[in-house]
């Protein structure tokens, strides 16, 4: 079998004899804790991090008979978009291993592509589902906030991330997410919806009388070849008897700013707890803010560092207001937005990612670029929406991913919406 | 809030002790090459979220609700458990660098 470098751990962790997924193998992110299995995040800081407990969504995967079959490789902490930042080495894109499987879930989606688990968890803090998703060809669900539980998954950006399934199939990936969704007392922003779900059986393909918006930002900006296949599967469906409306997003030309302002800003608080004591690197001898100073200075890669210090940097006194503030300004407006389109529409679709994934090596070193790849896929974030990715077929032999948005806990209608186009 | 990150002028342009003081601020150790290069990106990353002085103030009112449990005892980790990914122990305590 083909090494892509998709997992940084194999194990064999059996769950339960009978359930929804007995026989189903699992590849779970290797920032979704799994007791007396490591889990390092895909940083140095971690690689003999052991945790003593599992996260919910391990324990539900558990429970429902599915065998977990390996700690899938990551951009270190979930900062990436290509698989590229992980300390255990990048991960090769099976539908061409030149290529970057996309991030920061690329282990979960490139697993599931190579058919090295039959489904997979990832975590989506601006796209890291779908965006991976997308570039494998396989799909990925970003869940509403709240919908799953987050206790368990290693912080990067609380108020923005989710974990979220990854499958070959929409009815795959949604029957995953029946499993892992629903309250928990464990974590508080949990929600009542997805106690008893059924996503997966709105996986009929009929979209019969669906208003489809297309939000004309967010359609314009991609690559040519990304957008003719774009629209030639919003055209399948009209041919379904769904309805397209063009709706409008003004405030997504800031939605990219507002999330690197915000995520930074709580990755820079919540990567604060590798101090090197508890967990993690030492730092060695010295006073504590040396030895705290040399232990991230060891532990952390450069786009870790460089997020956490500009985090710092938007959150200190006399930069608060500038950044932070009007960060947030800019997110109530892109939630605003969303809720005014989906007035008007049942779903908005784009394409998932402006543009085919890239080669390796070739979006490294110029951050910038990098962070505007994902912006398609980060005003959901911000407006804490359900969102999924499905295959929509391919440009110059490569997969392009068209994703649906939906309103609050409005997964059933995008699993509808999604399931339209693989059939 | 007294540590003031005065990096940068109005143009945004970040040089390598501006970077530093950041990095102290966070505890992070830097290579020269490090802060030199994070310089030039961080002059690009700040002057792009400079298009954030364009967005409105925008009315949010988000229909916050208090999550609360009964403040009860329940199982936790054992102390050998807490311990157990620890670099350095003693005596079931986790053992730190001096403070100051």
């Amino acid at each position: 079998m083909a090494d892509y470098n998709a997992f940084v751990t194999k194990t064999t962790v059996e769950g339960a004899d009978e359930g929804p997924l007995a026989g189903t193998t699992v590849a779970v992110k290797d920032n979704i804790s799994t007791e007396g299995v490591r889990t390092t995040c895909g940083s140095a800081m971690l690689t003999e991090y052991v945790p003593p407990y599992d996260a919910t969504v391990v324990e539900r995967l558990k429970d429902a008979g599915a065998t977990v079959v390996g700690k899938a490789n990551m951009d270190e902490f979930g900062m990436g978009g290509t698989t590229e930042t992980s300390a255990f080495g990048p991960v090769k894109n099976p539908a061409d291993p030149e290529r970057v499987p996309g991030g920061s879930s690329g282990g979960s989606a490139a697993a599931v592509a190579a058919g090295q688990a039959d489904v997979a968890l990832g975590s989506d803090t601006g796209g890291s589902v779908r965006n991976p998703a997308a570039f494998c060809g396989v799909v990925g669900i970003k869940p509403t906030y709240g919908l799953v539980s987050r206790y368990g998954l290693v912080a990067y950006a609380n108020s923005l991330e989710q974990i979220g399934p990854l499958a070959p199939t929409v009815e795959e990936a949604a029957a995953l997410l029946d499993v892992v969704a629903g309250p928990d007392g464990n974590d508080s922003t949990t929600r009542e919806e997805g106690a008893d779900s059924n996503y997966a059986a709105a996986a009929d393909g009929d979209v019969e009388s669906l208003t489809v918006g297309v939000p004309a930002e967010l359609a314009e900006g991609a690559d040519e070849a990304v957008a003719s296949t774009f629209e030639d599967a919003l055209a399948d469906l009209e041919s379904r008897g769904a309805e397209t409306v063009e709706v409008s997003l003004p405030s997504v030309e800031h939605a990219v700013q507002a999330y690197y302002v915000i995520a930074m800003s709580e990755a820079s608080s919540n990567l604060a707890r590798f101090d090197g004591v508890r967990y993690g690197v030492s730092g060695g001898e010295g006073n504590w803010n040396e030895s705290f100073a040399r232990a991230r200075e060891e532990g952390f890669g450069p786009e870790v560092k460089r997020r956490v210090l500009l985090g710092t940097y938007a959150l200190s006194a006399g930069y608060h207001d500038k950044y932070y503030k009007k960060a947030q300004d800019a997110r109530a407006w892109v939630k605003r937005d969303f809720d005014e389109a989906l007035a008007e529409a049942d779903v908005l679709a784009t394409p998932t990612m402006p543009v085919l994934p890239p080669k390796r090596g070739e979006s490294l070193d110029d951050p910038l670029s990098l962070y505007l790849m994902d912006a398609n896929t980060v005003p959901v974030n911000l407006a804490n929406l359900p969102a999924v990715s499905v295959p929509a077929g391919e440009a110059d032999g490569l997969p392009v991913g068209m994703q649906f948005v939906g309103p609050k806990f409005g997964e059933e209608t995008i699993v509808r919406a999604a399931s339209a186009v693989e059939s | 809030m007294t540590d003031t990150a005065d990096a940068g002028d109005a143009d945004d342009e970040v040089d390598p002790d501006a970077v530093r003081h950041v990095a102290d601020l966070a505890r992070v150790d830097l290579t020269d090459a490090e802060a030199a290069e994070f310089a030039e990106q961080f002059s690009d990353v700040l002057s792009y979220f400079e298009a954030l002085d364009e967005v409105p103030a925008v009315e949010d009112e988000p229909d916050l609700v208090n999550v609360m449990r009964a403040d009860e005892v329940r199982e936790g980790l054992t102390q050998e458990e807490a311990l157990a990914n620890a670099p350095e122990s003693e005596e079931g305590y986790f053992k730190g660098p001096r403070v100051s």
